[in-house]
């Protein structure tokens, strides 16, 4: 088919490496051990007719389409449930299975609608294939017997239509939800003939615990489950390979396509991140690419007073870079700068810095990293030498225990949760290190976590590090590892430092509000539970002293020996689709590509001559920087592509009157976002569909990007990005984005064997990709760690100065949800509302008692910076005295209250920690109002744009 | 102080024995009669239940069927001394219903107190375990392929290889599952056994752990039988508290933990890989096999499962030998079977034979023909998926082999019997029915298979489109047959075929055309 739909082997390969040969309809056929003989048929090139079969799910053995007569063998074997055996003589087609399949199709037809012309799934249908195949011919049963053609639809879900009049009851949707989601809201009710798909308890698809993954969709034979898409606009015609725009596990898709209509998008079952899995962001909230608020026409405006004014490429070009070039003149070099975007491809975050340093002559570029995994870059740089996580995804599924650091993997990365929920299923244990009672603690089916280590937010340091000092005291160490392959010198000074009183679980309890000995339990069954893994997330980095929680991190790794091997490591779960790309592309300041310091001269030297300009060895401009340099008057300029700070940056009064202090700011968006209500150049940005590229995920996975429709701006960003810079007097002059990859490896030694062709033939490659791992690096650190010997640092708690007190009582802490992405600019514009329409403050039911608040009053959240309304929750996940809010709606000014509070070594905000104070009002807060009113003006001068004169 | 035994069974129950209780107790009190009533097991003969057993000088001396109106007469004519009276019986074991029995697996039922320990020790109690002790593991589970013993549970697959399988199956948890879903029509032996020796059945699972290495074991109970479970679970508290289960079992350092699980109401759970999907507690499905449930069983580990009578068989294996057992029986089916007669028929009740009997002794000799004094025109022998049985084939001996060779099974051993007026086109619909009610869902023949079924069988008998559809009924039943993941669909042919076959007139059809 022209949609290139893979070859579905039936059954899920076997593992095995011992071969065994046997003969399937006179063919010799050789496959691992294991196999099923419905997938060595496959592999022999022959076809078995099958329905509840798929590869990505056990085999089930209930159509009993695929029996097969093997010599030997009492009667009717099913091919699917049937291993393979050495010598075995297969028979898969003969006169005795072709009545028994169409024996099994006509009862099948006996309870199926007869309307295939006019069904969604026409030709692209198992049950009419499999039927078509066995050669049915007649339904001597009639269409009057008991059925259920008369089943109601659920039309519930915005996405999917369920249809059980067209439900054969093969149970590839309930077995995808479990085996691959691992969310068990599907079931079947009933019994025998009353055998029905049941979400939750027979409730409508979205009453029910369904997180809208697709999987049943994508597992479903016939039009029963199927997307409304689909029935909207008929079957897609071709399809190209492409990676989700949203988050930091890079899935693969299938971009399904009509013409320049993307129908929908399949998860591709050759993802190396992913395996044919997808969560309802990047399965079905694709809407906003094609959504009417996307602008695709650049505009300018001398002042964010004025209305704007469409003009063509060429003139916003030349205006913005006239600008650059007259506030240069003016205030000096050094007084623009600008952000690379982390949705964008390496090459266009590439192609921003290198504007940046080489074009504007400073260093005054930062990425949106700087707010979520800087010091994630410092913190493993420092220790093990590498700004980046150690394993791949699949590694988890060799972990016997797991650590889950500040991370909520089943809402923030759902394809990967599932994945780790599927391993924990298995056995492994679970560690939660958490101040909420996330998802995984003890609401995901057959799941519970061996501890929860219910912290108080702010207090990681000492959590970590009272890990380590049990690990110490108790002797659990893997002390010949940490001999062998760390700095000894360091890892005994920091074993007699995490050794003292003062870090004991008892001793910190007061801190941490960490039952003691659930600490203690927690570090044995690291340090001794076999394989050990670390994930964590923003609730590690977000501090003000999020550096040295991860280097703690790291301690514990290197001082277990859970490092270099598959199962082990260090993980950090990437926020952004492309923010470990744009860190590796020397988004910082401090950087080049690769990670090298500016002020490294050899480094400099290199890209001054390849870039043929002189370069600063100064590092630049960090964000923060950048907004206190706005407000003093020597910052004035910025570009920015695709980032959102008006919105997403801490304490967004001191971000926005920075914004207002700007005499040009050039936003590069897909829509007006809220940093472009302060712009005076909009630069039309294209979506991931409209562009090449590559994106590179949390496991250094560079995966490709692929166009599948035409910008609707008419240029991909790179190539606005190349405008610019010419327009500013610095050549470019690439013509395809591999042409900037291929510059890329030539600069960078990890990525030195990266090229488009190796990423078309392989998939994806996990950087270091060079001449010593041409195939790319799964898992790091295995011989020696890339710094040489890792490095033990050593992790004083420092409290952080943002305390309670009697007027801000409450600790607000912040995260995500699984339905919303960030600051939601895409999926707000789809119907993923429909799962989260607003921020809503989470609160423990003890603390809306003591003020006087019930579940969906509407509460001031007030902090030393701001204030802002919404409506509470109440809920037993949080614990007393914390309080916890999304971030994905501009209105809610979750930023309105977060501090400018930040890392001691990188700046990243702390949007963890803010005290609070919690009352009930009654309308909006002043700074809502104010914002409402800024917004419609905004809103008014884009709608009353002045149309490009052509 | 005179014994009396009124037994406790659910049988019993039902036709009235707690009212005879209390009728005796209150009857007894106020005439100053000091008696002691032991509750026990069902001696099988139903027709004659409830039984009031008397020990006297002489032996137990037995009247029957006893209502509560009957109470005062009996005192007055000298029960408690074994007095003669209309319903006086004798010795029980001296009918030729109970003395023609060979009764292996039956011993104690009927005798001994259900759940007195000490009186199953006095009754040759757990010295099958007492030899198993001093065994290697693998020569228990040779005592037990020895004696030939095989799955009562109606597959009849060799106990002692399927143990033999799980005891090579190296795991650090194996399990002892008894499969007491006992859900078969007209099948009682399972509820009689748990209702009157429960011990037995710990015994024979305690034997089972310690023959394959399993610590472990469960008894998948089906949720109807309620009084089964109050008997074994007193049985299984008594056995802890005496140290024939948990820990240090008897000092010998063995272990073996037993518990009791209900069932949710499901046929289909007493299909062995279904109670393990059940017992792991989610919805009664068949699993495909391979792997067996001996190498991956409950929680995925090796496990036996075996039926009730089967477990309970073990005991005497261990205490007399397996060439004890196995010189009962005939050909390849070795030792006895407790055969349940049920339906139309005289006398009602359980008969544990060995192999070898044939049908029409059964049924006549010992049943003594149908209730309703008719003619017997079919038996259904081997629960609702069994054939139906004519009158030629009566005289087949109960014997594994025999049965398959005329395409029927012996089964659990239940048999019902129908006389003269009973239609056989509604037997066959009724089995479709019945697997329409109790199919798991899960393979498509069985699931839809079975509702066609009912609907092809009654175009048939309402003559439309009569051969088309009983070609279609043969096809049906092929499909059902040979693509059915279980035998629940599998077998559910079996009564429709036998009946077309047997009795095609019932369809209305002539011979040529069925």
């Amino acid at each position: 088919m022209s949609v290139n739909k893979p070859t579905d082997y039936g059954t899920p390969a076997s593992a095995s490496t011992d071969l065994v040969t046997l003969e399937i309809d006179g063919h010799s056929v050789t496959v691992s051990a294991g196999t099923s003989v419905m997938r060595a048929a496959v592999d022999a090139g022959i076809t078995i007719p099958k329905l509840c079969a798929t590869d990505n799910l056990n085999p089930f053995g209930s159509c009993r389409m695929c029996l097969v007569q093997i010599e030997g063998a009492r009667g009717y074997p099913a091919s699917c449930t049937t291993p393979v055996a050495e010598g075995m003589k297969v028979c898969t087609q003969n006169e005795k299975l072709g009545e028994l399949r169409r024996g099994i199709a006509e009862l099948y037809i006996s309870d199926h609608p007869l309307d295939c012309l006019t069904c969604s799934a026409n030709g692209n249908c198992e049950l009419q294939d499999t039927v078509g195949q066995v050669g049915l011919r007649e339904v001597r049963y009639g269409y009057e017997g008991d059925n259920h053609l008369c089943s109601e639809k659920d039309e519930s879900n915005p996405y999917f239509s369920f249809d059980p009049s067209k439900c054969i009851v093969c149970s590839r949707c309930v077995r995808a939800c479990e085996e691959v989601q691992g969310t068990f809201a599907l079931t079947i009710d009933g019994r025998g003939f009353e055998s029905h798909i049941s979400p939750g308890q027979d409730q409508a698809f979205m009453d029910s615990e369904c997180v809208s993954c697709g999987a049943c969709v994508q597992a479903c034979p016939t039009a029963t489950l199927i997307e409304k898409s689909v029935i909207d606009v008929g079957q897609p015609e071709h399809s190209t390979v492409t990676t989700c725009a949203y988050c930091g596990v890079g899935c693969s898709f299938r971009a399904e396509m009509k013409g320049e209509q993307l129908v929908r998008m399949v998860p591709d079952k050759n993802g190396g991140a992913n395996h044919g899995h997808s969560c309802v962001k990047g399965r079905f909230a694709f809407g906003y690419a094609t959504h009417k608020d996307r602008i695709t026409k650049p505009m300018i405006r001398d002042h964010i007073a004025e209305p704007w004014r469409e003009v063509s490429w060429d003139e916003a070009i030349q205006y913005a870079a006239r600008r650059f070039k007259e506030i240069q003149a003016k205030y000096g070099k050094d007084s623009v700068g600008g952000l690379t975007s982390s949705r964008c491809t390496n090459e266009e975050a590439y192609l921003v810095q290198k504007l940046i340093r080489a074009g504007f002559g400073n260093n005054n570029v930062d990425t949106c990293a700087r707010v979520c995994h800087s010091p994630t870059g410092y913190g493993l740089k420092q220790t093990l030498g590498e700004s980046s996580g150690t394993q791949t995804f699949d590694s988890i599924l060799k972990s016997d225990v797991v650590l889950v650091i500040g991370a909520n993997p089943t809402d923030g990365h759902p394809v990967f949760g599932s994945l780790m929920k599927r391993r924990l299923r298995q056995g492994a244990k679970l560690i939660v290190v958490d101040p909420r009672s996330i998802d995984l603690v003890d609401n995901s089916p057959h799941i519970v976590a061996d501890y929860h280590l219910k912290l108080k937010p702010g207090s990681n340091v000492a959590v970590v590090t009272a890990l380590a000092h049990v690990i110490v005291t108790e002797g659990l160490m893997n002390e010949q590892f940490a001999l062998d392959k760390c700095e000894v010198d360091s890892y005994e000074k920091w074993k007699t430092f995490v050794a003292q009183d003062k870090f004991s679980p008892e001793a910190v309890f007061e801190i941490t509000g960490v039952d003691p000995e659930l600490t203690r339990g927690a570090a044995r069954v690291y340090a001794t539970g076999g394989n050990a893994a670390i994930y964590y997330g923003l609730g590690v980095t977000e501090h003000s002293q999020g550096s040295t929680t991860v280097i703690g991190i790291a301690n514990l790794a290197m001082a277990t020996g859970n490092i270099g091997r598959e199962g082990v490591g260090v993980n950090p779960l990437r926020g952004q689709n492309n923010v470990q790309g744009s860190c590796d592309m020397g988004s910082f300041p401090h950087e080049f590509v690769g990670y090298r310091h500016v002020s490294d001269n050899a480094t400099r030297q290199l890209f001054e001559q390849a870039w043929g300009v002189s370069l600063s060895g100064e590092p630049g401009l960090r964000i923060p920087n950048m907004f206190d340099a706005a407000i003093d008057g020597s910052f004035k300029g910025m570009y920015v592509q695709g980032e959102d700070i008006a919105q997403s940056d801490p304490d967004i009064h001191h971000v926005h009157h920075a914004l207002r202090e700007l005499e040009c700011l050039v936003v590069q968006d897909i829509f007006l976002n809220e940093t472009a209500k302060f712009a005076h150049v909009f630069l039309p940005g294209a979506s991931f569909l409209e562009k090449n590229g590559t994106f590179t995920n949390a496991e250094r996975r560079i995966s490709p990007v692929r166009r599948v429709m035409k910008p609707l701006a008419g240029k991909e960003d790179w190539e606005v990005t190349q405008d610019l810079a010419n327009a500013l007097g610095y050549p470019m002059n690439y013509s395809h984005p591999s042409e900037i990859m291929a510059e890329i490896a030539s600069l960078t030694p990890q990525l030195a064997g990266v090229s488009y062709e190796k990423i078309d033939a392989m998939g994806s490659l996990q950087w270091p990709c060079n001449e010593e791992a041409p195939e790319g690096t799964p898992t790091m650190h295995v011989d020696e760690f890339v710094r040489g010997k890792g490095r033990f640092m050593l992790t004083e708690y420092v409290a952080t100065s943002e305390r309670t007190n009697s007027k801000f009582p409450l600790i607000l802490t912040t995260g995500r949800i699984l339905s919303q992405y960030n600051v939601g600019a895409q999926t707000r514009r789809t119907a993923n509302n429909a799962w989260h329409s607003e921020d809503k403050l989470d609160m423990h039911p003890h603390d809306a008692e003591t003020l006087g608040i019930v579940d969906g009053d509407w509460v001031g959240v007030k902090s030393r910076v701001g204030e802002t309304v919404m409506r509470a929750v109440v809920t037993d996940r949080m614990q007393p005295g914390v309080v916890y809010t999304t971030f994905h709606f501009p209105e809610s000014g979750a930023n309105v209250i977060t501090t400018d509070n930040s890392d001691w070594a990188t700046n990243c905000p702390e949007y963890k920690v803010t005290a609070v104070h919690v009352s009930k009002v009654a309308q909006p807060s002043e700074w809502q109002k104010e914002y409402q009113h800024f917004s419609d003006q905004q809103q008014a001068f884009l709608d009353n744009r002045i149309p490009v004169s052509e | 102080m005179t014994r009396l035994f009124i037994s406790r069974d659910s049988t019993a129950l039902s036709l009235g024995a707690e009212h005879v209780v209390t009728a005796f107790q209150t009857q007894a009190a106020a005439l100053g009669q000091e008696i002691e009533i032991v509750r026990n097991g069902s001696r099988g003969l139903f027709w004659l239940e409830p039984l009031v057993e008397v020990e006297t000088a002489e032996g137990r001396v037995a009247y029957g069927p006893v209502n509560p109106s009957d109470v005062s007469d009996l005192l007055a004519a000298g029960l408690l001394e074994g007095k003669q009276h209309p319903l006086f019986l004798g010795n029980i074991e001296e009918l030729a219903y109970f003395k023609d029995q060979n009764r292996l697996t039956f011993a104690r039922v009927g005798l001994t107190d259900p759940v007195d320990i000490d009186d199953y020790l006095a009754h040759d109690g757990y010295r099958g375990l007492h030899n198993a002790l001093k065994l290697q593991a693998a020569d228990i589970v040779k005592q037990v392929t020895d004696s030939g013993l095989r799955g009562r549970g109606g597959a009849a697959f060799p106990t002692g290889i399927k143990w033999n399988t799980v005891l090579n199956a190296p795991a650090e948890q194996k399990y002892i599952v008894c499969n007491a879903d006992e859900g078969d029509s007209g099948t009682f032996s399972d509820r009689m056994i748990m209702e009157g020796d429960p011990f037995v059945l710990i015994e024979g699972m305690t034997i089972a752990g310690l023959a394959v290495g399993a610590t472990q074991g469960y008894i998948y109970l089906r949720i109807e039988y309620p009084h089964a479970k109050i008997a074994l679970n007193q049985a299984i508290e008594a056995a802890y508290a005496r140290g024939y289960l948990g820990e240090n079992i008897q000092n010998s350092g063995k272990t073996f933990h037993l518990e009791v699980r209900s069932g949710a109401g499901a046929y289909i759970c007493g299909e062995e890989t279904s109670l393990l999907e059940s017992l792991e507690g989610k919805r009664g499905l068949v699993r495909f096999k391979p792997p067996l449930p001996a190498i991956v069983g409950l929680f995925g580990k090796p496990t036996i499962v075996n039926n009730v009578i089967s477990l309970a068989s073990v005991p005497i294996i261990l205490d007399k030998g397996g060439e004890y057992y196995r010189d009962y029986g005939m050909g390849r089916s070795r030792g006895t079977l407790p055969i349940q007669i049920a339906g139309n028929i005289k006398h009602p009740g359980l008969f544990e034979a060995a192999f070898g009997i044939t049908l029409r002794e059964i049924l006549y000799t010992y049943g003594g023909g149908s209730a309703s004094g008719r003619p017997i025109r079919a038996v259904q022998v081997g629960g609702p998926l069994g054939a139906y049985v004519h009158e030629g084939q009566f005289d087949t001996p109960l014997d594994y082999e025999a049965f398959a060779a005329m395409q029927a099974v012996l089964g659990h051993g239940g048999i019902v019997v129908h006389d003269d007026t009973s239609n056989m086109a509604d037997m066959a619909r009724y089995a479709m029915e019945f697997c329409v009610e109790e199919s798991c869902g899960k393979c498509t023949p069985c699931r839809i298979g079975s509702t066609r079924g009912v609907e092809v069988i009654d175009k048939i008998v309402n003559n439309i489109e009569k051969d088309k559809n009983t070609v279609l009924l043969r096809d049906l039943c092929n499909t059902m047959t040979f693509g059915s993941l279980c035998a629940m669909g599998g077998m559910t042919p079996f009564p429709v075929l036998s009946a077309l076959n047997h009795f095609p007139e019932d369809f209305g059809l002539s011979k040529d055309k069925a």
